[in-house]
């Protein structure tokens, strides 16, 4: 534990990838193999199943150390994180451990189906004999996500170049179904266990921004065009007559989708597609905010199901007969794609059309008129190229259309939450509606530190009112709000919801009585709203 | 009547008419000590600590009216007796005693009740009300003692200089900087800024020991940096100077660094969490010890302090000063400086 407590500490300290991979090769090359498993398990969102829920840890806290609720309400909002809160507000320990990291993990897991004495027991034990640091691991093992900006790739870039091992196939085994509690080490970065399992999903290829004149990718024949979809991205993977379907957050989602279930009789086995999730009607793809109705959902009704259908944009062929296809070029991929679909015929999944144009100027105009069919702009993929892991920069770009904007007045602010947590952040902004302001959006990035430092000082300096968190400032401050989309919402005062609103510049030009208005975002609403 | 009012330009005592640490021009302030918050140029008259008094000559002007008091002397102002006990928070600190008709308030500035090596030991002074800071006014600010602290970063400077790293302590001139070279003086030389050579200089003029440390000249060679400990002030963080160095890793000292998120926000290579002024542990001893029937919470988490002594049952209040909105470093979150010194700086120090 106490390495692992050590590794965290380098981890968090240091914002530099080579750092922390060194870090991470350090731990890999002394640490004990299972507890090896265990910490990629943590780092890829693998969570032991919490024995104990975070709101008990809490009362447990504030009952040994006599500590009143609201103080330590306000301990937390100053901290930013409830497992480190109670790690800090616990006396010192009497004793010390050197138990194992998987040792804790594996004490924790018996205390499944446990009663809630010995459970307490059990804890504050263990607290008595770690320090602050170890204490807030352990918490964390309980009740929380190690987030620490150790992304998979980082972390399987580091595990390549501690075992000399191919990076994208540690990669494949790492994101693959596999059991901390059963693997060990070894098979796990050799990935032993992938084969057996018929769910994996291939690492998704990844595009840049394009940010230089499309002219300068070269020819145009070169390049296949198609329309960037705003929806989640997906793989749906078909083998040994199962089906799985991924999203792009390493999450199994099939469940949620069930008209893209018939696809288990449909698909050949040994078959990898990828796409884009999205809300469709005869062939046409709906808003964002209808496809938002059927996310994180854990039963869909009928409704839900006539309002908002799914359907599946295929891109792309990964796997086809049991063989990987990502080396292959990307034309012959798409021509595998077109033979496979050739019969079918069937509004829930539709192959990603093709965009052809002569030139450059015929596709740029084009492109402004992607808002028409709920697309965001262009992909260009290089006909040659390979899908690979992550990304990677030149073979696919995004050539997204400029997002809507808006100017607005911040009217509220409130702390961050993590290393932001003793700044004001996350801005409310309004815009005018008459002679009031009426709020449209919250956003928290889009500033640098120092802007952020400005702002905080502002805030502090010209807060109104005070509730709870957040403060009440003078409407003064005008910002430049980018936007995605636009759609009626009956939940908010303004009776509209931006959708992805995030700050693009601080418009220290302006004063407030230059913002916009609501009326010229109903405008804007009512002009998107034909197409639905 | 209440011994003191909290007015517009800072805390005043009606009867023996004279300010404390006010953040307007009086004609008498009673100065706490030297952090700028707690002084300001423009008052007629000031009375501090005797080692108080070099220091605020040094930042603020040579021509200030001073008078001075050693801890535990007093004099009479319209018959109120003011007398001063240490503080602990840096050289010269005092909490302020106030005596009238048998009626005694404490204005205890900003203070720390461990001992740090260098500054007069806090010491509680028994009082009917008492003016308390609570910069780190919550439970989970609880310091370890200093010498783990300390042992924690001579270790982090014996890896660097093992790893060619140069190590640099961002500290405040006043204060936090002596502290440091207090308790890190030993076989590794310790480089000094110029704005805290220059107080040294002043410090140890007036009879405080400290240990020797070498001005950072324009000579200095990296090599001897690098064998070395660095301390610069706040505004030096960040600048070209430092990121010249041979293998730069900066430490950063304060209080704050007992929270991860703090700790991340400052982009530095290390945090300790060490502190000038009293944990949440030291505020609560220091309150009980001095049996105060009224508390006076003022610059931190006031609300959340005050409220918390109330339901102690020790009435306490709130009040808007402005301490902790100047440059004592731990004052605020953010370390940054004024841009102006910043790049005096950079040009003095950079070739």
């Amino acid at each position: 534990m106490k390495r692992f407590a050590k590794l965290i500490q380098q981890l968090e300290l240091s914002n530099k990838t080579n750092d922390k991979i060194a870090a991470l090769v350090d731990y890999f090359n002394h640490a004990d193999d299972q507890d090896k498993i265990w910490v990629i398990a943590l780092f890829t969102g693998k969570k032991p199943k919490r024995p104990i829920k975070s709101t008990l840890l809490k009362y447990w806290a504030i009952d040994i150390t006599q500590t009143p609720e609201w103080l330590f309400s306000e301990s937390y909002s100053n901290v930013g994180d409830l497992s480190e809160t109670i790690a800090l507000l616990l006396p010192p320990a009497e004793n010390t451990s050197d138990f194992q990291l998987h040792k804790w993990i594996e004490d924790l897991h018996d205390l499944e189906g446990k009663d809630d004495e010995t459970k307490k027991y059990f804890i504050l034990n263990a607290w008595n004999q770690l320090e602050t640091q170890e204490r807030f691991i352990f918490n964390k093992l309980i009740s929380g996500n190690f987030r620490i900006g150790v992304s998979n790739k980082m972390l399987v870039n580091a595990l390549a170049k501690q075992s000399s091992l191919d990076s994208a196939q540690i990669m494949h085994s790492i994101m693959g179904k596999w059991n901390p509690y059963e693997i060990t080490f070894h098979e796990l970065i050799n990935g032993t266990h992938v084969n057996t399992d018929n769910s994996w999903p291939y690492p998704f290829c990844l595009a840049y921004a394009l940010e230089q004149e499309p002219e300068k990718l070269g020819d145009l024949s070169e390049w296949q065009a198609e329309w960037k979809w705003d929806g989640i991205r997906g793989q749906i993977v078909k083998r040994n007559g199962e089906l799985f379907i991924w999203s792009r957050g390493e999450e199994l989602v099939t469940d949620q989708f069930p008209e893209l279930h018939f696809l288990i009789d449909v698909l050949p086995d040994g078959v990898v597609l990828d796409g884009e999730i999205l809300a469709v009607q005869d062939k046409q793809v709906l808003s964002f905010s209808t496809l938002q109705q059927r996310l994180n959902r854990k039963t869909i009704n009928k409704k839900q199901l006539d309002d908002a259908p799914i359907g599946f944009f295929v891109y792309d062929i990964l796997e086809y007969e049991t063989n990987d296809y990502r080396e292959y070029p990307l034309s012959e991929r798409r021509a595998i794609l077109e033979q496979l679909f050739e019969n079918l015929d069937e509004s829930a999944v539709i192959l990603s059309p093709l965009i052809n144009c002569k030139n450059w100027e015929e596709l740029a105009a084009l492109r402004q008129t992607s808002r028409s069919i709920n697309s965001e702009g262009i992909m260009l993929k290089k006909l040659s190229s390979h899908y690979h892991s992550g990304r990677k920069r030149g073979d696919w770009w995004k050539w997204k259309i400029n997002p809507y904007t808006v100017d607005a007045v911040m009217i509220y602010a409130q702390k961050g939450s993590g290393r932001r947590a003793n700044f004001f952040t996350d801005y409310t902004f309004a815009v005018r509606d008459g002679e009031n302001l009426v709020t449209i959006a919250k956003a928290y990035s889009g500033l640098t530190d120092k802007e952020i430092k400005e702002v905080n000082s502002f805030v502090t300096r010209n807060a109104i009112e005070k509730f709870g968190p957040v403060r009440t400032v003078k409407p003064e401050l005008v910002f430049e709000i980018a936007f995605e989309g636009i759609a009626e919402s009956k939940r908010h005062k303004a009776g509209l919801a931006l959708r992805f609103p995030r700050i693009l510049r601080w418009r220290k030009d302006k004063k407030a009585a230059e913002i916009n208005t609501l009326e010229d975002l109903r405008q804007l609403l009512e002009s998107t709203f034909i197409n639905g | 009547m209440a011994l003191i009012e909290f007015t517009k330009r800072g805390i005043y005592c009606k009867q023996g008419d004279f300010y404390v640490d006010p953040w307007w021009p009086v004609d008498y302030a009673v100065t706490t000590h030297g952090h700028s918050d707690h002084v300001r140029f423009g008052n007629k008259y000031y009375l501090c600590h005797t080692l108080t008094k070099p220091i605020i000559k040094r930042r603020i002007s040579e021509d200030l009216n001073v008078e001075t008091l050693n801890y535990g002397e007093s004099i009479v102002r319209n018959g109120v007796n003011i007398s001063f006990y240490p503080a602990g928070h840096i050289i010269g600190s005092a909490q302020v005693r106030l005596e009238y008709k048998g009626e005694v308030c404490v204005i205890s500035g900003d203070y720390k009740t461990e001992d740090d090596g260098i500054s007069d030991v806090f010491e509680p002074v028994k009082c009917h009300s008492f003016v308390s800071e609570s910069t780190f006014g919550l439970p989970v600010y609880k310091w370890q003692k200093q010498e783990v602290v300390f042992n924690g970063i001579k270790s982090w400077v014996n890896d660097n200089i093992q790893q060619q790293k140069t190590s640099v302590l961002i500290a405040y001139s006043l204060g936090k900087a002596q502290r440091l070279i207090k308790n890190l003086a030993g076989d590794v030389p310790i480089y000094v800024h110029n704005s805290i050579a220059n107080l040294n200089e002043v410090i140890i003029d007036a009879g405080v020991n400290l240990p020797e440390t070498i001005r950072i000249t324009p000579e200095t060679t990296k090599d001897e940096l690098q064998k070395g400990i660095v301390i610069v002030p706040p505004a030096m963080r960040d600048s070209r100077w430092i990121k010249n160095l041979s293998h730069p890793v900066t430490g950063i000292c304060s209080g704050w660094m007992q929270v991860r998120a703090h700790r991340r926000w400052q982009s530095a290579d290390a945090g300790f969490a060490l502190s000038d002024h009293a944990d949440w542990t030291g505020l609560m001893d220091a309150i009980t010890a001095t049996g105060a029937e009224k508390v006076y919470v003022t610059h931190g988490f006031t609300a959340a302090f005050s409220r918390f002594l109330n339901d102690e049952g020790i009435e306490s209040e709130e009040v808007m000063t402005k301490f902790g909105q100047e440059d004592d470093e731990e004052n605020k979150v953010d370390l940054a400086d004024a841009e102006n010194h910043h790049i005096e700086t950079e040009n003095k120090k950079s070739e």
